[in-house]
């Protein structure tokens, strides 16, 4: 399981915890998370903005 | 409308942003019509544009609630004419703060011209944080390092990292400090959010030093290096003009700052995002900012006043910022609403039942002043 980090605001998307109050599913990798999905916290889109990736599998 | 092909839309306002440039030399214009007339009064002649021709003007010009259509964004976005009409404005703030340091230290001034002088110039500086504020939300390392400089004249280098990474990401939360709350006046806010961005930008900074493996005291320090640039910027222009520039530098910077501040207490005044079950709050949706679409201030202030949509998509350009008709609305632009915020009966007048109604009468939604939320609760409960 990797973490992903927002470029803009630091945000971390953290593939083991998911986002379950959007709709994604604990485990879910960053390649499913969906296109349209953006930064839930400063509204940076995926697609145009690159998560920068934080940590390889334990 | 979804229809149209690119070519097929034109910008209205295209040419129109480069007021945001003729905003920055105001103080100039200022100065050289009273020095033709003989006129004192023309000392102060950027704050009297702005604060009583610009909310006039925006009364009498009134709204545009035009957006481009979808279709166009992606080319909108594209056109670097628009990042040129915002880096042109910066060497005209410079112009006016060297010239202002200039003017104060070496011309005989009445203490009244010396004052609207150092006003003039901070007006000018406080709204090149708006351009500072455009610039920084962008990735490219030449608009980052403007964003600084814009941000030197006003000391306010912290609003680079604090904007982006605090204030939208606390925005309209009891949590953040530069979002206003129901009840509160703007003189309680004031320094509730200096206090607050200065401490929660050494917070940011500290965290992002520390997972880079960097000491905090480093020129790497993105709050460090854009506080250092005001010192560097102040000493020159004291060395070059002489000390009687020092008073003049300083009433410009506060005012300045305190310009940005009653611009965010206008801009997110009770609204409140709610609690989500997992404990984050919801995202920030258009109707979490006070939106105007007033076109005179607008274009003053690169759509800045289109507060709405820049909050819930804040890597779009001002070019292609839209009105929402779901975003709660100011009834006037940002110049017209700074009077009110300055008179807080009239402002607790006018925004209190905005808010209340933007919330069905249910003040339990809006983000309100502590001790209000307290005494209202206490009147629910008897």
């Amino acid at each position: 399981m990797r973490k992903w980090r927002c470029v803009i605001c630091d945000f971390e998307y953290d593939e083991a915890l998911g986002m379950p109050d959007e709709g994604i599913a604990p485990g879910t990798r960053w390649e499913d998370v969906p296109e349209s999905w953006s930064c839930p916290d400063c509204g940076a889109p995926k697609a145009e903005f690159q998560m920068v990736e934080v940590a390889q599998a334990a | 409308m979804s229809k149209l092909l690119p070519g097929a839309w034109r910008d209205g306002k295209r040419y129109l942003w480069l007021l945001g440039i003729a905003a920055m030399a105001l103080p100039m214009i200022g100065g050289l019509l009273a020095e033709h007339t003989g006129l004192s009064l023309f000392w102060w002649f950027t704050p009297l544009f702005i604060y009583l021709g610009v909310p006039l003007l925006d009364a009498l010009v009134g709204e545009d609630r035009n957006n481009p259509p979808d279709a166009v964004v992606p080319a909108l976005e594209k056109d670097r004419y628009y990042r040129w009409a915002v880096y042109a404005a910066v060497p005209f703030e410079y112009a006016s703060l060297i010239w202002g340091a200039w003017t104060a230290a070496t011309q005989t001034l009445a203490w009244w011209e010396y004052l609207g002088l150092a006003i003039s110039v901070g007006m000018a500086t406080g709204i090149a944080i708006a351009i500072a504020h455009e610039l920084g939300h962008k990735t490219d390392p030449f608009e980052q390092w403007l964003a600084k400089i814009a941000l030197a004249p006003t000391g306010y280098g912290h609003f680079y990292s604090e904007h982006n990474r605090g204030h939208h990401v606390r925005v309209a939360t009891p949590e953040d400090p530069a979002s206003s709350r129901y009840g509160e006046s703007f003189y309680a806010f004031l320094p509730r959010t200096i206090a607050g961005g200065i401490r929660s930008a050494i917070a940011i900074e500290k965290a992002r030093m520390a997972r880079r493996g960097l000491p905090f005291w480093s020129w790497r320090n993105d709050v460090l290096n854009a506080w250092a640039m005001t010192p560097v910027l102040f000493t020159a222009l004291i060395v070059a003009f002489g000390w009687k520039a020092l008073p003049f530098l300083l009433i410009q910077a506060i005012y300045g700052f305190s310009l940005l501040e009653v611009v965010n207490y206008l801009e997110h005044y009770g609204l409140c995002r709610q609690k989500l079950p997992g404990g984050r709050y919801e995202r920030c949706q258009p109707t979490h900012s006070w939106n105007s679409n007033h076109v005179f201030s607008n274009v003053f202030l690169y759509g800045l006043e289109r507060h709405s949509d820049h909050h819930a998509n804040p890597l779009r350009g001002y070019e292609a910022l839209r009105h929402f008709d779901g975003s709660p609305q100011l009834p006037n632009g940002y110049a017209g609403m700074i009077l009110l915020a300055y008179c807080p009966p009239l402002w607790f007048a006018v925004m209190n039942p905005k808010v209340r109604a933007h919330y069905d009468g249910n003040l339990s939604l809006a983000n309100v002043k502590p001790s209000l939320r307290a005494r209202l609760q206490l009147q629910g409960a008897a």
